[in-house]
């Protein structure tokens, strides 16, 4: 006898208004041998209790897996097309009154806007001096003072742009991936000039000087080189201006204790202290000459703030940036996203040793292959791929709490700005994109 | 209740207490540690499926369920959840749901358009570290305005793609002509709005189809529009509160976080629902070229997939400006309490003879599983000797400090790798190139640089790499 493969049992609204009256249904004198049941309650407009009917499909499927563990039982398999149980999870059974009418108009309605009620702040932080501040600077900027997460405008929006930097080198042979280094070929061995061309042409709002020269592994170039280096780069730009090491902590002590000496009252970067540098003598050197710093921690919530705990002991609060490192979008983005992140809103909570403006050097961006690497035609050009990976790396980290960028490609920076100032803009548009209609392509 | 907070001592207390272990744990109090972390479903408790047992079924059915209800859409194997989050953000908890990506096509576009858009999104795929990045929707709009038009762009859509529909269309006329072209497919209705809710809602009743509320730029209009549709017996909604071009970003964070917040933390009703955003609108803004609306969009679309969207429609199909948006969603959407580093020590790659490579690397889980998918799709037999930088890629742990000379050869040594290999030589990253010198002092093994990146060491080792020195 062959049978069907499948029976559909229309379920009138007649019966499932009956069925809707009772508490539990018994079917009597049923036999069943199912491999496929279809409930067609689609139709069922009006009156059926949905509950019930999504209640009713999960006692069938009961019983369909009751008969097909007895069939298994008996030897005979699971019947085709058999799906297992919890793909028809139920509707939670609450108890049902009779469905009430549908509504005709409009139900008012009044969304909350969350309060934050949150107890910390960050502390602001000065960067540069111009000078009625002491220093040579045109401009001096403020980062920091936020009284709410990222962005979170309708609670209390950031009273401070964000800052953007980009980075220079005092290594011409410092390895850029191509998009980058065609931006900057002419300048690569004249540091003031590579400066200048960031602030002037790509509208850097600093510069953050690396000094590599200094590594003892590179040319191993003494302190007053590279205090030499420093004066060069404030001779070219009036931005405010970072300074940074080569990682040997004890190099970049002896490099940032030249400088810090020679070169007063222009408030500077210092980029960074690490947890394995002389820490006493770091802090007390950015505080006798009122610098600032970076300290810098690699995702980690508690060593973050055991670095800065150490550093409170020297230097005072208003003098201290975070980084907790920023990871390439595609290789540990997401690690660095949520260190940060955490640190804003553990701040934000009352948190002493977290509540600094953040730092991040979105320039690692370019540490992923897809920021750089040749590719098909389908992602290509990577002129295009490799800044938009910087870009989003970047706006990720804006969107967990940094204040301050190091950068690397022109149009990064560009877009980035972009992205800030819509962001800052209160304001909403006047009428709603129509995107439905929008005649696009051909 | 914010997931968060749930502790498996309430979970416990509705369970059956009978230690049945049917549900393949040692005890119900394990099970109860399961179900907290969503590794296991009620459903996987047999006893508490009793009918008798009902009313403790549903008790922490309540207690389980998403903050944001999980949104079926489309059917069998494409078939894609929409929601279903349980936190604001990720390491409260972890998300579960990346954000659908849907392309759209248009009812007005001509044929070799339409299809190619389609193939990008069929064909759009991208191998990372094990998993492949996709594209999964097709949003089909009408710009026409004509149903006869939109239902035969919609039954075209149908036929090229398996993936899940979205039917854009304002007139319930025009949707009701798409419907009926593919409402086996289970698409997502794009949109009720406040002048033709009461339509939408009986084609999405008719049909069995999700339903998107739309309300552009105005919150209070949605949460109304929500709770109207969810009286008029919609159970699937998906809310839209409008998305404005990169300029009006602010306005556009403020809306989507509000209805999370609210939607998590607040329990408010009407807004427990996915949210939409539409990077596309980037389009409708001014510019001299269409690579600037691309660029702008893939940044709307990053930004968007940061603050809680669910589920975004982009018009952009190049490469350039996807391969970011479903790299950063599946970072956002990686499951934070996994650990950062792998385990450190020795591991054979393929078939290693004794005179296989050796090769360096840290062990952060993203830089581990990078090196070793390259190796194993290059096909070269070899030994990955994975040093404990603390969880730090090549580049950091050098420049940190914590991958030194010392501790290389302190891995060579532990690793007991020279019992492996005949040979004593090491290629090392190019990142790590400055060790070089150290290294092979420090442990007497021959350092070769190898390359940059590790989609090169293929190639190194077939055309540089020499076990022993010549003569």
């Amino acid at each position: 006898m062959t049978k069907p493969d499948k029976l559909t049992l229309p379920l009138s609204r007649d019966l499932l208004e009956r069925l809707a009256r009772f508490q539990e249904v018994e079917l009597q004198d049923v036999e069943m041998d199912l491999g496929e049941v279809e409930l067609d309650i689609g139709q069922s407009q009006g009156g059926a209790n949905p509950a019930l009917l999504s209640r009713m499909a999960f006692e069938f499927a009961l019983i369909r897996d009751s008969a097909s563990r007895m069939a298994q039982l008996l030897g005979g398999g699971f019947p085709a097309g058999y799906a297992p149980l919890q793909a028809m999870a139920p509707q939670a059974l609450a108890p049902q009154p009779a469905a009430p009418a549908r509504p005709t108009a409009l139900i008012p309605a009044k969304v909350t806007i969350p309060k934050g009620d949150y107890v910390g702040s960050v502390v602001e932080v000065k960067l540069g001096a111009t000078k009625a501040e002491g220093g040579t600077r045109s401009a001096s900027y403020v980062i920091g003072g936020e009284r709410a997460p990222a962005f979170y405008n309708f609670q209390s929006p950031p009273p401070h742009k964000p800052i953007i930097a980009l980075d220079v080198f005092d290594w011409p042979e410092v390895r850029l991936s191509k998009a980058v280094k065609m931006h900057f070929e002419e300048v690569l061995h004249d540091t003031g000039e590579w400066a200048r061309v960031c602030v002037e042409k790509y509208g850097a709002e600093m510069v953050n000087l690396h000094l590599l020269t200094i590594d003892p592994l590179i040319d191993n170039a003494p302190p007053s080189a590279a205090v030499k280096k420093v004066e060069e780069v404030l001779q070219a730009v009036d931005v405010p201006i970072s300074i940074g090491g080569c990682g040997d902590p004890k190099k970049d002590l002896e490099v940032f204790t030249a400088i810090s000496e020679k070169i007063e009252g222009e408030r500077l970067l210092i980029n960074s202290v690490t947890l394995d540098m002389d820490i006493e003598k770091s802090a007390r050197l950015i505080k006798d000459h009122d610098n600032c710093v970076i300290a810098f921690t690699s995702m980690d919530v508690n060593k973050a703030r055991e670095l800065n705990r150490k550093l409170y002991d020297f230097v005072p609060k208003e003098q201290i940036i975070m980084d907790t490192t920023t990871a390439a979008l595609g290789y540990g983005l997401d690690y660095a996203f949520t260190v940060m992140e955490r640190c804003r809103l553990a701040a934000l909570k009352g948190d002493p040793e977290l509540n600094h403006p953040l730092s991040s050097g979105t320039t690692n961006a370019w540490a992923a292959r897809e920021s750089w690497m040749k590719m098909g035609p389908e992602f290509s050009p990577r002129e295009l791929r490799g800044p938009i990976w910087e870009t989003i790396t970047g706006q990720t980290m804006l969107l967990a709490g940094v204040d301050y960028f190091m950068m690397m490609h022109p149009a990064a920076v560009n877009a980035l700005k972009t992205m800030i100032d819509g962001l800052m803009k209160g304001e909403r548009p006047a009428d709603p994109a129509d995107w439905v209609t929008l005649k696009v392509g051909g | 209740m914010p997931a968060k907070e749930l502790s498996p001592i309430e979970i416990y207390r509705g369970l059956p207490g009978t230690n049945c272990k049917d549900c393949g744990e040692a005890n119900c109090m394990a099970f109860a540690a399961k179900l907290v972390n969503r590794e296991a479903t009620l459903e996987e408790c047999k006893p508490l499926l009793d009918p008798g047992k009902a009313e403790s079924y549903n008790k922490l059915w309540a207690l389980l369920k998403p903050a944001v209800k999980a949104v079926e859409v489309g059917v069998g194997d494409n078939k894609l959840i929409l929601g279903g989050e349980y936190v604001l953000y990720r390491h409260e908890f972890t998300y579960f749901h990346q954000p659908a990506m849907a392309v759209d096509v248009g009812d007005e576009m001509g044929d070799e358009e339409f299809e190619t858009r389609v193939h990008v999104l069929n064909d759009f795929s991208y191998d990372y570290i094990g998993m492949k990045l996709s594209l999964d929707m097709l949003a089909v709009r009408s710009t026409s305005g004509d149903p006869s038009k939109f239902g035969e762009a919609v039954k075209k859509a149908a036929e090229l793609t398996r993936k899940p529909l979205m039917l854009c269309a304002l007139d319930p006329a025009v949707m009701e002509a798409g419907l009926d072209a593919a409402a086996d497919r289970r698409p997502l209705i794009y949109a009720a709005t406040r002048d033709n809710w009461q339509k939408m809602a009986e084609l999405a009743l008719k049909h069995s189809c999700p339903l998107v509320a739309s309300s552009p730029m105005d919150l209070d209009g949605l949460k109304s529009l929500a709770l109207t549709l969810e009286a008029y017996g919609i159970k699937d909604i998906v809310l839209d509160p409008g998305t404005a071009p990169t300029e009006y970003m602010g306005a556009n964070l403020d809306t989507f976080t509000i209805l999370r917040w609210d939607a998590i933390n607040g329990e408010e009703e009407g807004l427990g629902y996915p949210l939409m955003g539409a990077p596309i609108a980037a389009w409708t803004a001014p510019a001299e070229d269409p690579v600037l609306h691309e660029w702008s969009e893939a940044q709307l679309a990053a930004a968007l997939i940061t603050r809680f969207t669910d589920i975004i429609v982009v018009h952009g199909i190049s490469g350039w400006a996807l391969l970011p948006q479903v790299f950063l969603r599946s970072n956002l959407y990686t499951d934070p309490r996994k650990p950062v580093s792998v385990e450190a020590g020795l591991m054979p790659i393929g078939n290693p003879t004794e005179d296989s490579p050796v090769l360096l690397t840290t062990n952060f889980a993203l830089t581990y599983y990078t090196v070793a998918s390259d190796i194993e799709g290059a096909k070269v037999d070899s030994y990955l000797l994975v040093v404990d930088s603390e969880g730090m890629s090549v580049e950091s742990a050098v420049a940190g400090r914590k991958m030194t000379a010392e501790t290389v050869a302190e891995a060579i040594t532990n690793s007991k790798v020279s019992e492996k290999v005949k040979h004593r030589s090491l290629i090392i990253p190019g990142r790590a190139a400055r060790l070089s010198g150290e290294i092979q002092e420090l442990s007497g093994w021959n350092v070769a640089v190898g390359p940059m990146d590790s989609s090169g060491i293929a190639s190194y080792v077939s055309d540089k790499w020499k076990p022993y020195p010549e003569g």
